[in-house]
């Protein structure tokens, strides 16, 4: 089992550098001159060429992906003299837009995104797998019906179509709320839960769909096995027969992607958070995409990776305990 | 592929007794019990009628005497909003007109369902394309090839894709322009069904390898084997037939998520650019006119819910149909 989790961790490490060369080569082989965008239009080419030495931009890519990688650990200086300043450690550059360290953005913003994650992976969690074994205790009635409907309709539906008509219907048109403002829950706690409430609902109904779906049908699935039959031949009370055998084996699937959609949010939840105006990571990415802003989109893209890597490893290490056959065949 | 076995019984008279039993194939089986879901049947009429819809868009639309490029001023009021309730409604347009331009609604809904259902489609087939093949050699060959195939898949599934996807729309856009392809849309397009199928084959490959690693240790590819059948027979004969039940699956549910994230795209104003109509690009424009013209805010947005809900309607029939325990009753 060690050797198991030691050899997962490795890899886990040696995919997180593969993802760092490949985000930072496509990023840094594009046409944009990172320098050019460091002042506005009525820049002197002097400046334009002192502020490319300064972050680097005049070496070789592979060395620049070193520095990069370099800073991630020991931190980077830029500059020299008078106008030197630097990132510490971990560093992920610097945004010349922002003028600030990536890392520091990165730190401003990522609490928005978690909460908003948190909050909504609980609600979704809820609605989802309650919905779910609603209609498979209930199948074909119109219980089922229902739920398999929403699932449907959940699935489909673009997140900022529906996130853009509950903001105009609840705040704009019937006025229930207002218009969300983010505050931290430390300062504003009443403030943080009006703003927040809204999308933590779309992001959870939209993403709780999936998760109706599959409940019922591992639920369903688990009922057809003979151990199911076996415990109600031999008189098992429903709620342990359900609890027991049939939840337990429909969540293993459930618990494996909820760990990675998770993981997912926390890299940002670009569209919620730009429909509601929520100062998370998501939102700084794609503001960074309209600005060019490269050191900020490999340092978002680069933390998204973690989160997505570190979920998959800590859902290989957990199944590895569940089921002894996973240690063995990898 | 009705097969009638015609048992012959000795009933101790010495007249033997004849009755037929009708095997069916697994086909058969699934197409009878999708046949029952009446649900499913009419949202296969509804994915054919758009696709018909999509096809004929031009007849229609010149047998309407609309058209979804011309500025119709006469149906705007003087602050440029569609002149009349629920979005100038009326018998010469009938969805109403744009707000701003006065362009037919209809006549763009029914152009950008061409746009919609051409990315869905290829983006699926593409996808589909790709994760079969490399998703059946992975499980069929496994070892070194498997190992590489799984690595690729690992990366590409380590990316946030979505991130990626809208970062690299403008440099990627550009160079398929001057590596010649028309400038404007058609690049914006070709942009954006390569993108998702660059990050989509991953989940068609992984489900195709598991199935085929448990497929090929079946009796009949080892019989195939035996009898001297080279990999290319066993892989295209024995394995690919067996696979279609779940790629139809994943194709029927990956379809529509393409389309969403054409529209999330075209919505983002990375996708199609007016006055090309895209359901995306629509829906984009409608955000802008909700306080002043509501109506057009739901029009593209049911028309994509529709078709997107009909794909994952039929979507889930199949993978019902094609269950084996499907018939059988439950317990609880």
């Amino acid at each position: 089992m060690f050797l198991f989790v030691v050899r997962r961790l490795f890899f886990a490490v040696v995919l997180l550098l593969a993802v760092s060369v490949f985000t930072y080569l496509l990023f840094a082989l594009l046409p944009t001159d990172p320098a050019a965008l460091t002042c506005g239009i009525h820049c002197k080419p002097e400046t334009v060429l002192a502020n490319r030495i300064r972050l680097g931009y005049d070496k070789p890519v592979l060395e620049q992906y070193w520095q990069f990688l370099r800073g991630i650990f020991v931190g980077r200086d830029y500059g020299l003299g008078q106008t030197a300043f630097s990132c510490p450690a971990p560093s992920l550059g610097y945004s010349f837009n922002q003028h600030a360290c990536v890392t520091s953005l990165i730190g401003e913003t990522f609490p928005v995104t978690a909460f908003l994650a948190i909050g909504a992976f609980i609600l979704w969690m809820i609605i989802g797998i309650g919905v779910g074994a609603i209609a498979a205790l209930n199948k074909g009635k119109w219980q089922d019906r229902f739920a398999t409907g929403f699932a449907a309709v959940g699935v489909s539906l673009p997140t900022f179509y529906i996130g853009l008509l509950v903001l105009f219907s609840v705040v704009i048109w019937f006025q229930i709320l207002p218009f969300p403002s983010y505050e931290s829950p430390l300062d504003n706690f009443s403030a943080f839960i009006t703003a927040m409430i809204l999308p933590w609902l779309v992001l959870a109904v939209l993403s709780a769909a999936s998760y109706t779906r599959l409940t019922r049908n591992g639920m369903l699935e688990a009922m057809n096995e003979d151990f199911v039959r076996l415990g109600v031949a031999k008189g098992l009370r429903l709620r342990v027969i359900l609890l027991r055998y049939v939840m337990r084996q429909a969540l293993i699937p459930i618990v494996t992607i909820a760990g990675l959609d998770f993981a997912g949010l926390l890299g940002g939840a670009i569209i919620t958070e730009s429909v509601f105006s929520l100062p998370g990571m998501g939102r700084m990415s794609i503001r960074a995409v309209v600005d060019s802003d490269l050191p900020v989109l490999v340092g978002t893209t680069m933390v998204a990776a973690v989160f997505i890597v570190a979920a998959n490893v800590i859902v290989d290490i957990a199944y590895g305990f569940l089921d002894p056959r996973v240690r063995v065949s990898s | 592929m009705t097969s009638t076995i015609d048992s012959v019984r000795d009933d101790g008279t010495g007249v033997p007794v004849t009755a037929s039993i009708v095997g069916k194939s697994p086909r058969e089986l699934a197409w009878n019990r999708f046949r029952k879901d009446k649900f499913a049947l009419f949202a296969v009429g509804v994915i054919a009628f758009y696709i018909f819809v999509a096809l004929f868009a031009p007849i229609i639309c010149s047998a309407l005497g609309i058209s979804p490029t011309r500025l119709d001023g006469q149906a705007l009021n003087d602050y440029g909003l569609p002149d009349g309730p629920f979005g100038n409604i009326s018998t010469s347009h009938l969805l109403g007109v744009e707000p701003g331009t006065g362009r037919d609604i209809l006549a763009r809904l029914l152009y950008g369902a061409r746009v919609s259902l051409m990315v869905g489609f290829i983006a699926t087939f593409l996808t589909t394309t790709i994760g079969v093949v490399l998703g059946v050699v992975a499980g069929y060959k496994r070892g070194k090839i498997d190992a590489v195939i799984g690595r690729m898949t690992d990366l590409t599934l380590a990316f946030p894709s979505f991130l990626l996807i809208i970062a690299l729309t403008r440099p990627f856009t550009q160079r398929l322009e001057s590596i010649g392809v028309p400038e404007g849309n058609p690049a914006r397009l070709t942009y954006i069904v390569l993108v998702l199928s660059l990050f989509g084959w991953v989940y068609v490959a992984r489900v195709v390898r598991g199935q085929t690693l448990s497929l090929r240790e079946r009796e009949f590819v080892e019989a195939a084997r035996s009898c001297g059948a080279g990999n290319s027979h066993i892989i295209f004969k024995e394995l690919l037939p067996n696979l279609w039940a779940p790629v139809i699956v994943i194709v029927s549910l990956s379809l529509p998520g393409y389309v969403s994230t054409e529209a999330t795209l075209s919505f983002l104003g990375l996708g199609m650019i007016a006055p090309a109509a895209s359901w995306g690009v629509m829906l984009g424009d409608s955000v802008k006119y909700y306080r002043a013209d509501p109506t057009y805010l739901f029009i593209p947005g049911i028309a994509l819910i529709v078709l997107v809900l009909a794909f994952n309607i039929v979507g889930d029939a199949v993978r019902d149909a094609l269950d084996p325990k499907g018939d059988r009753q439950n317990l609880l």
